[in-house]
């Protein structure tokens, strides 16, 4: 018997609110909020009976202490499903969650699985980032990569000087404009949607409850984001406020062949169209959304045009700006992150894909004329990843997407 | 207002739990408005809970101050991770020397908690752990609770010898009714102490809600949101004219005398008295009977003899007086038990479920070591049965297990002992034939009541690896275990022994080898009174009642029918070969074992007990009759010479074991703080041995 192609859907997706590395999150375990993001996506989904969950992938970037011993497996259990539900992990660092949905995605597409969870969690309070790191001394003695393929900062300083045009005015815009979308967000009660308010006990003040993101900074000033410093080289264009922070958080998201979503009554949220990852010199990683794009584009028959909704990870504002600029968009195009994006909610890693997807979700909801649209990340040591999906919702004819 | 009070003079400095308050916005659960959320954090892991003492107080105190000052729809109170309370701090208690000082802490609680109900503000407890006592009271003054479904709760001060005084006592029955508020504050107390699952609380009324501690505080926090939009309506029954009262009480009555042989304690006979207050007062006037009772509790020698004995208990079951260092002691991989009689079999079950390594038994024929084997599958299975065991566990086990006829099998084993006959001869002859057939490191354990076991070991090559390894019937039940040291024992084989009695979960005392160790000595001694006084010609009644009203758990002759007239003859008859006339063979019991007779007592048809008259026929018949108060006294005092004689002889080192000994082996009540503290409070130990055994303060108020 031969497997056949399905077709793969987001059923749901959820996160926790995203806090700043340490802070809200301080005394909160890394697998207590995968458990927690689970649990709300559960929850939302009474129709999907935790026991026909056929797997469960967690991506997280540094899989030891509170996000090893197989977060995948750890969280299923911590998290009360059935003893019966397998889970392993997933690390493609930042698009580990994307990461995991491609890869339940193919499991369902060729019929191995019907439903299950994918999701990721960082705690970068627990895990700085590079922690137990340990690059193999030949990157550097065989010149295999420079020394700024390692300090993610760096690769973003990488970029403006590939591309001189991209200058620290135009980022210092671009993540104002993504701190007021995300306002504007807020203010509009969007993003609050699909958070799971998430217990969260600090030592010296007892139990809280964290129901927003902690990152957001409503009041920047591009007169405030222009005087920040350039931690990564003197004189340099990438600062705090251009960049995504240090931040800790989990998600999940529910994935299921289009049948047994609709055998089961579930909502259907975005259509899998196909995916991508593409390898980029690791000093300039962050152009890695530009070739895995064009290669997703390729693969569903596609052109940029076609792609109604973007969600791109902003790591850092001068590689959401590389992107842009190589499919000729504007930085300020409405299509482009609605919602506002990692530099103002935060990136916990291994987490974002599935934020990406479950905003997306909602630009679906909302734009009925919009027919494709795109998650895309950039990756350490020179990736990119992007997944093109279809709005289940779209009421219009023909391929175009590209609406205003 | 709340009002601190000062910590009286020696107590130790007040571990204090911290309340800290931080808002919750409520909109996201579905209500507008923000939940005041206040933390009860010590800032201590789980191995040291939240208490609650004076300081503690006030600051929860302000923190409800703090959390009301900010307008908020509803207050909550929830605990540190895995424990909400584990009630009063009891360590100052023992330390109150003026009645003022107890009605002090019992108002302060009461001052300090009712806010929560009175505040106008809805209120919640959170219990997300462990609440007990003072700690569940909390929770009973707010207007609702929820549960985290793997939390124990309890109100044990009966169990402790007080009365669950901030608030327990009177909010517990009008809000769950009478049965019930008996149930958990007089029946589980006296049950052990028996703490409720969470089901338990739910379906009792004590909580209202149950969730699961991976999102307890998330779901608990939508339950307050549901409770105050309305749509979740929480019923509360007015049980004030609840034809159940009457019933209820007399049960927890029933229950009490029963516990102590017939004698009305004082604070379970207090809690009925606020029980039965709660069908018809007010919330302040229960709150100031509370606070009476407990004042009145706390200024008595027989609470300080319970702190004591709780106390006692609660540190020798970490740490055994005397032990060798564990690292002494050898592993255990195979043990032998010679025998498999019902002592045997029990023995070898214990070992078995605990130790999990290869037991072997031995009997004088195949048939027998089966039997016992049989016995001991047999209750595997029953455990399976009643779900404490799984199947897999009993699977493993039952390969452990086996039995012989030839003691060759012992070759190999690392720890054997007998449970034969109680026969010296027989004991030593075992003993030499079981050198031959283990290694020279093995542990020889004898489970002998009143044997010298120094005399077991005599003329064998390795005589330091004997050792007294004493239970109490029945074994898998009785806490105590009595580890009795030769004077050739070695470190070793006591720290082997000690190590294996860990693994059982007993409490052990480590004696020296001297007739009847510590519990039968006593005992025996005790119970000599008595038949000696029916021997002389009292009425039996009167002699085996003489000592009820204090509180013994059954008396003399109701023991002398658990144990058996020949067990108990034969220890006597041991005792009075080694330690002298004192130890008198009665020959009433002598009687009653020749003739077969068992017991004193029968049951009739009512389920009431009545004198056997098969027994009665077989009394000797003295003409010195005593009257009850006169075979009380010789009895105390005999109690009090032989503990004397014990420490002076140094078979344990300190009155603390010999209390241990009485109330984990002899089952022996908590108010007597064992036995000793209770015979220095009645002047017995200074008129017997001119001194206490107990300097006053330690087990009794201070003077």
């Amino acid at each position: 018997m031969s497997a056949q192609i399905r077709n793969v859907v987001l059923v749901d997706a959820v996160r926790t609110p995203f806090g700043k590395a340490g802070s809200m999150y301080s005394g909160t375990r890394a697998d207590d909020l995968m458990v927690r993001a689970m649990r709300g996506l559960l929850e939302r989904n009474p129709l999907v009976s935790p026991a026909d969950i056929d797997d469960v992938a967690i991506a997280a970037a540094t899989q030891t202490g509170d996000q090893g011993m197989n977060i995948g497996r750890s969280a299923t259990l911590l998290a009360g499903l059935p003893k019966t539900v397998p889970g392993y992990s997933i690390d493609r660092w930042c698009a580990g969650a994307l990461t995991a949905t491609t890869t339940i995605a193919g499991a369902i597409a060729m019929g191995a699985i019907d439903i299950a969870i994918a999701g990721g969690v960082e705690h970068m309070g627990n895990h700085p980032m590079g922690e137990l790191m340990d690059p193999n001394p030949r990157y550097l003695a065989e010149k295999l990569v420079e020394q700024d393929a390692l300090a993610m900062g760096a690769t973003a300083e990488r970029l403006h000087d590939r591309f001189p045009h991209l200058t620290k005015e135009r980022a210092d815009q671009y993540a104002y404009n993504s701190q007021m979308k995300t306002a504007k967000a807020y203010a509009d009660g969007k993003i609050q949607r699909d958070l799971i308010p998430t217990a969260a006990r600090n030592a010296e003040l007892g139990w809280g409850i964290a129901t927003v993101d902690e990152s957001p900074r409503p009041t920047t000033t591009m007169e405030g984001l222009a005087g920040l410093k350039t931690p990564f080289r003197p004189a340099g264009r990438v600062t705090a406020g251009n960049s995504s922070g240090l931040n800790d958080g989990a998600t999940a998201a529910l994935l299921a062949s289009e049948d047994k979503a609709k055998e089961l009554g579930l909502s259907i949220k975005a259509r899998l169209v196909t995916f991508a990852f593409a390898g980029v010199e690791p000093e300039v990683m962050g152009y890695g959304p530009v070739p895995a794009t064009i290669k997703a584009l390729g693969k569903a028959g596609l052109k940029i045009e076609d792609i109604g909704a973007f969600e791109v990870n902003e790591a850092f504002a001068v590689q959401v700006l590389a992107f842009l600029d190589h499919f000729g968009i504007a930085d300020d195009d409405p299509r482009v992150n609605p919602y506002g994006g990692a530099i103002a909610v935060g990136h916990p890693l291994a987490s974002s894909g599935v934020r990406l997807m479950l905003n997306l979700a909602r630009t679906f909801e909302e734009k009925k004329d919009v027919r494709y649209g795109i998650t895309t990340m950039c990756i350490g040591l020179g990736m990119g990843g992007t997944v093109i999906w279809e709005n289940p919702h779209f009421n219009g004819s023909g391929s175009t997407g590209g609406s205003k | 207002m709340a009002t601190a009070i000062t910590l009286p003079e020696g107590a130790p400095e007040e571990v204090i739990t911290h309340a800290l308050v931080r808002d919750v916005d409520l909109a996201p659960f579905g209500f507008v408005g923000n939940l005041a959320l206040i933390t009860l954090d010590n800032g201590l892991d789980h191995t040291r809970p939240n208490t609650l003492g004076a300081q503690s107080l006030l600051e929860l105190d302000a923190a409800i101050t703090d959390a009301l000052s900010r307008k908020p729809a509803a207050i909550a109170v929830i605990g540190k991770p895995f424990i909400f309370a584990a009630g009063a701090d009891l360590s100052a208690l023992s330390f109150l020397s003026k009645r003022d000082q107890a009605i002090a802490i019992g108002k302060l609680g009461h001052d300090v908690f009712r806010r929560l109900d009175e505040s106008g503000t809805p209120s919640f407890a959170f219990i997300n752990g462990l609440a007990l006592g003072g700690g569940l009271e909390i929770g009973l003054h707010c207007n609702y609770r929820t549960l985290a479904s793997t939390a124990f709760t309890a109100l044990p001060e009966v169990f402790l010898g007080l009365i669950p005084g901030w608030g327990g006592a009177t909010i517990l029955p009008k809000l769950i009714g009478p049965e019930r508020a008996v149930q958990v504050i007089i029946g589980n107390s006296l049950n052990n102490n028996t703490m409720m699952k969470a089901k338990d609380a739910l379906n009792l009324g004590v909580v209202d809600a149950v969730f699961e501690p991976a999102d307890f505080l998330e779901k608990s926090v939508s339950f307050v949101a549901a409770v105050l939009s309305g749509s979740t309506k929480i019923e509360r029954k007015d049980y004030s004219a609840d034809p159940a009262w009457d019933a209820a009480l007399a049960a927890g009555r029933a229950a009490a005398l029963k516990k102590y042989g017939g004698a009305e304690i004082a604070s379970p006979m207090k809690a009925l008295e606020l029980i039965a207050a709660a069908k018809g007062n007010s919330r302040g006037q229960g709150f100031d009977a509370e606070d009476a009772a407990l004042a009145d509790l706390t200024m008595t020698d027989s609470l300080r003899a319970s702190l004591y004995a709780f106390n006692v208990i609660q540190k020798k079951r970490k740490k055994v007086e005397g032990a060798p260092k564990p690292a002494l002691g050898r592993k255990v991989a195979r043990v032998g038990v010679v025998g498999a009689g019902l002592m045997a079999s029990q023995l070898a079950l214990l070992l078995l479920r605990n130790l999990k390594c290869p037991v072997v038994m031995t009997d004088i024929d195949q048939d027998r070591a089966d039997k016992g084997v049989a016995w001991v599958k047999n209750e595997l299975n029953k455990l399976v049965e009643k779900k404490r065991m799984s199947a897999e566990s009993a699977a493993r086990l039952s390969l452990l297990i086996s039995g012989s006829s030839d003691q060759g099998v012992f070759a190999g084993c690392d720890f054997v002992i007998e449970a034969i006959f109680e026969e010296l001869s027989l004991k030593q002859e075992l003993f030499k034939k079981l050198e031959k057939i283990v290694g020279p490191e093995c542990v020889l354990a004898t489970n002998t009541s009143s044997l010298s076991v120094e005399k077991m070991s005599e003329g064998l090559e390795h005589p330091e690896r004997v050792v007294g390894f004493h239970f109490f019937n029945p074994v898998a039940v009785m806490p105590l275990l009595e580890v009795a040291r030769t004077s050739k024992t070695d470190d070793a084989t006591t720290a082997t022994a000690v190590n294996i009695g860990k693994e059982l979960k007993k409490t052990m005392i480590i004696c020296k080898d001297a007739p009847g160790f510590v519990v039968n000595r006593l005992l025996t001694r005790f119970m000599g009174e008595i038949t000696d006084a029916v021997d002389e010609g009292t009425d039996p009644q009167v002699a085996d009642n003489a000592m009820r009203s204090i509180g013994f758990p059954m008396s003399p002759f109701e023991l002398l029918g658990l144990v058996g007239p020949g067990v108990a003859l034969h220890v006597s008859e041991t005792l009075n070969a080694n330690l002298g006339p004192r130890y008198r063979i009665s020959p009433t019991m002598q009687a009653m074992v020749k003739e077969g007779v068992k017991t004193f007592y029968l049951r009739n048809e009512d389920g009431t007990y009545g004198a056997n008259p098969a027994a009665v026929a077989l009394i000797h018949k003295g003409t010195t009759p005593s009257t009850a108060e006169q075979v009380r006294s010789r009895a105390l005092k005999a109690l009090a010479e032989e503990a004397r004689m014990m420490l002076d002889e140094g078979v344990v080192s300190t009155p603390a074991e010999i209390d241990l000994c009485m109330l984990m082996g002899a089952g022996w009540p908590m108010h007597l703080g064992g036995i000793l503290p209770f015979l220095d409070r009645e002047g017995i130990s200074e008129s017997v041995c001119g001194q206490r055994f107990h300097a006053p303060g330690i087990a009794s108020l201070p003077q």
